[in-house]
C-alpha cells in the first residue's frame, strides 16, 4: 500500500469537486428530508407532521415486500454481474485487433438511453413479435413474462446482465491491463500455475476496480426503475415492483409528497449502510 | 484450454448483440410489420424511419442538445477529478477518509423524489432549460464516479514514480502532465468513457431541468407514444442513432484502456 503523507494543502485540489457536488447535493437532500416531516395540501401549505411518515412507511407491508424484492434482484445481479464480469475481463484478448471489437461492442448496451433498453427488451421477449420470445417458445418452454411471475423475473434478470454486466468487464479489464508485465513474468519463472496467476497476482491487484464495480452495481440496482417499469410495469401483480418503482408510485401516483420523501430517505439509508458495510469489508481484507 | 478462452467472450458477445439486432431490424421495418409479424429481416426495408429524424430539427436536436451537456460534464468532471483523486491516493488530510465516502453517498439517493428540488434550485439561479443546468446537475453523479475510478488507478501507481521524478528535477505540473497522466491512461480512459455514458443515459434530472432549447435525444423519444399506440420503427431508429455518439468515444478511449502499465519514462 502507499505511504501516504500527511498535507493539509491537499484540501485545496479537492475544493472544486467538493464545491460541485455539494451545490448539487445540499439544497435538494435538505428539501427533501423537509417534506418528510411535513404534510401539504398544495398552494406552499405544509404542515409540522414530525416522525408520522416514517412510522408509517416503516409499518406498511408493501414497503417491507418492496424492499424484499429489491434485496433479492440485488443479490440476484451482483452473483451473476461481478463473477461474469471478471471471467470475461480475464479472457479477453489482450492485443491486436481483438481488443478494439470486444470494447465497442461490449460498450454498446451501456450506451442505450434506459427507457429504449426497457422498450427494446420489451418487444425482444414478446412471445408473438420479439426474437426471444419466439426462440424460448419454438424450444418447448411456455414463456410469457406478462403473465407469469418466474419468467418475469427471469427476463428482467437477464435484462440487467445484458446491460449492466459489460461496466464490470471494462473496470476489470482496464485494471488487469494495469499491472505491470514485470509481475507475470516474475510468476512465470516461479512455475506459477494460471489459478495462483489469478488468486495471488490479477485478483489483489483488481481489488480496487473490483470494489468500485460491485458498490456501483450494489447502489446503481436499488436505483433500478425505467427499465423494469417499460419492460414489465412492475407486474404481473406486484412481482417486480422494485423500491423505485414503489417510489414512483407514491410520489407522482398518489402525489403524497411527505410519505414519498420519508420512503426516500429510508430507501437512501438502506442503500448506505449496505455499501458502507461492502466497502468496509473489502477494504479491512486490504490492510491484512 | 486457448479454444475455451476465445469462447466466453464470443459467446457474451453474440447474447449482447441479439438484442441490438432486434432494435436495428426493427429500425428498418414499419411500424405494422414490427406489430403485425414476426420477421428475422425487413421484408418492406424502409429509411423513412431514419429520414423522419434527420430532416426534422425537433428529432435531431435532441441529439444535439444531448452531445452538448455531455461533453460539457465530461470535460468538467474529469478536470476537478483528476487534482481530487490525486489527492486521495497520495496524501492524508483531515477528513479525506469521510469525504472520499460522502463523494459516493450521492449516487444513493434515489432520483424520484429529488427531480422536484432540483428544477427550483436551478430556475432560482436561471438557468433552467440551458445546457450547462444539465451538465452542472450530472455532476453530482459523475464526479464521484471520476474520483472513486481515479483513485483506484493512481493508488496503483507505486510512489517511487513521484519520488524519482523529483529527483530527476521535474517540478509537480511537468511531472503530473508527463508522466503521472500517460501513467494511468488506463484509468482516464475509462473514467471519460463512464462519465460520458452515465450523462447520455440519464434521463430524468436532464427532463426536469429542460423544456426546450435543451431538451434531450431520451425525452425527445417519448414523443413516439402517442394515442394510436408506440410509433415502434421510429422509437427503435432513435434509439439505434444513440449507440452511434459512444462507439465512437469508446473507439477513440480503448487503446487508453488496453495500454498495459510501463513502469518509468514514456
Amino acid at each position: 500500500m502507499i505511504n501516504k503523507t500527511i498535507n493539509q494543502k491537499a484540501w485545496f485540489m479537492v475544493l472544486p469537486v467538493l464545491a460541485l457536488v455539494a451545490f448539487n447535493a445540499i439544497i435538494p437532500l435538505m428539501t427533501v428530508v423537509n417534506y418528510s416531516v411535513q404534510e401539504t395540501f398544495g398552494d406552499n401549505l405544509f404542515f409540522w407532521e414530525g416522525i408520522k411518515w416514517f412510522e408509517e412507511v416503516m409499518r406498511s407491508e408493501r414497503f417491507h415486500d418492496a424492499l424484499g424484492r429489491q434485496l433479492l434482484f440485488t443479490l440476484l445481479i451482483l452473483l451473476i454481474e461481478v463473477p461474469l464480469g471478471v471471467g470475461i475481463a480475464l479472457t479477453m484478448p489482450r492485443q491486436g485487433i481483438g481488443v478494439t471489437i470486444c470494447l465497442v461492442l461490449m460498450a454498446l448496451p451501456l450506451l442505450i438511453p434506459w427507457n429504449v433498453v426497457g422498450a427494446m427488451w420489451n418487444i425482444f421477449a414478446l412471445p408473438d413479435i420479439g426474437l426471444l420470445g419466439k426462440m424460448l417458445n419454438g424450444v418447448g418452454f411456455d414463456y410469457n413474462f406478462t403473465q407469469n411471475t418466474f419468467w418475469a423475473w427471469a427476463t428482467v434478470v437477464a435484462m440487467d446482465v445484458w446491460h449492466w454486466t459489460s461496466l464490470v468487464v471494462l473496470l476489470c479489464y482496464a485494471g488487469l491491463r494495469s499491472i505491470p508485465d514485470a509481475y507475470y513474468q516474475a510468476s512465470k519463472i516461479d512455475g506459477a500455475s494460471s489459478w495462483q496467476v489469478f488468486r495471488y497476482i490479477q485478483l489483489p491487484k483488481m481489488k480496487r476496480v473490483l470494489t468500485i464495480a460491485l458498490l456501483l452495481r450494489l447502489m446503481d440496482s436499488f436505483m433500478i426503475y425505467t427499465e423494469p417499469f417499460v419492460l414489465t410495469g412492475g407486474g404481473p401483480g406486484n412481482s417486480t415492483t422494485f423500491l423505485s418503482i414503489d417510489l414512483v408510485k407514491v410520489a407522482l401516483g398518489q402525489f403524497d409528497l411527505g410519505p414519498a420523501a420519508a420512503m426516500s430517505i429510508i430507501y437512501f439509508l438502506v442503500v448506505l449502510l449496505l455499501c458502507w458495510v461492502l466497502y468496509t469489508l473489502m477494504m479491512r481484507n486490504e490492510t491484512n | 484450454m486457448k479454444k475455451i478462452t476465445w469462447l466466453i467472450p464470443t459467446v457474451y458477445i453474440v447474447f449482447l448483440m441479439l438484442p441490438i439486432y432486434w432494435l436495428v431490424n426493427m429500425s428498418f421495418k414499419t411500424t405494422n410489420e414490427i406489430l403485425g409479424s414476426f420477421t428475422l429481416w425487413p421484408n418492406n426495408f424502409t429509411v423513412e424511419n431514419y429520414v423522419t429524424i434527420f430532416t426534422d430539427p425537433t428529432w435531431f436536436m435532441g441529439y444535439v442538445n444531448s452531445l452538448t451537456y455531455v461533453t460539457i460534464n465530461t470535460v468538467i468532471s474529469l478536470l476537478v477529478a483528476l487534482p481530487a483523486a490525486y489527492a486521495f491516493s497520495r496524501y492524508r488530510f483531515l477528513g479525506d477518509k469521510h469525504l472520499f465516502f460522502w463523494l459516493l453517498t450521492n449516487r444513493m439517493a434515489p432520483p424520484a423524489v429529488f427531480a422536484l428540488p432540483f428544477f427550483q434550485l436551478y430556475s432560482a439561479i436561471g438557468l433552467f432549460d440551458t445546457h450547462i443546468a444539465v451538465a452542472l446537475s450530472h455532476c453530482l453523479f459523475n464526479i464521484p464516479l471520476a474520483v472513486w475510478i481515479l483513485e483506484g488507478f493512481m493508488s496503483g501507481v507505486p510512489k517511487e514514480l513521484d519520488e524519482t521524478a523529483y529527483i530527476d528535477g521535474y517540478s509537480f505540473p511537468q511531472f503530473f502532465f508527463k508522466i503521472f497522466i500517460p501513467a494511468i491512461a488506463a484509468g482516464i480512459g475509462v473514467a471519460a468513457f463512464f462519465c460520458f455514458m452515465f450523462s447520455w443515459v440519464e434521463l430524468l434530472l436532464a427532463k426536469t431541468l429542460t423544456a426546450v432549447d435543451a431538451k434531450p435525444i431520451a425525452a425527445t423519444m417519448t414523443r413516439t407514444v402517442s394515442t394510436a399506440g408506440y410509433e415502434l420503427g421510429l422509437l427503435s431508429a432513435a434509439g439505434t442513432l444513440t449507440i452511434v455518439p459512444g462507439a465512437f468515444v469508446i473507439y477513440f478511449v480503448r487503446n487508453y484502456i488496453a495500454k498495459g502499465f510501463a513502469l518509468g519514462r514514456v
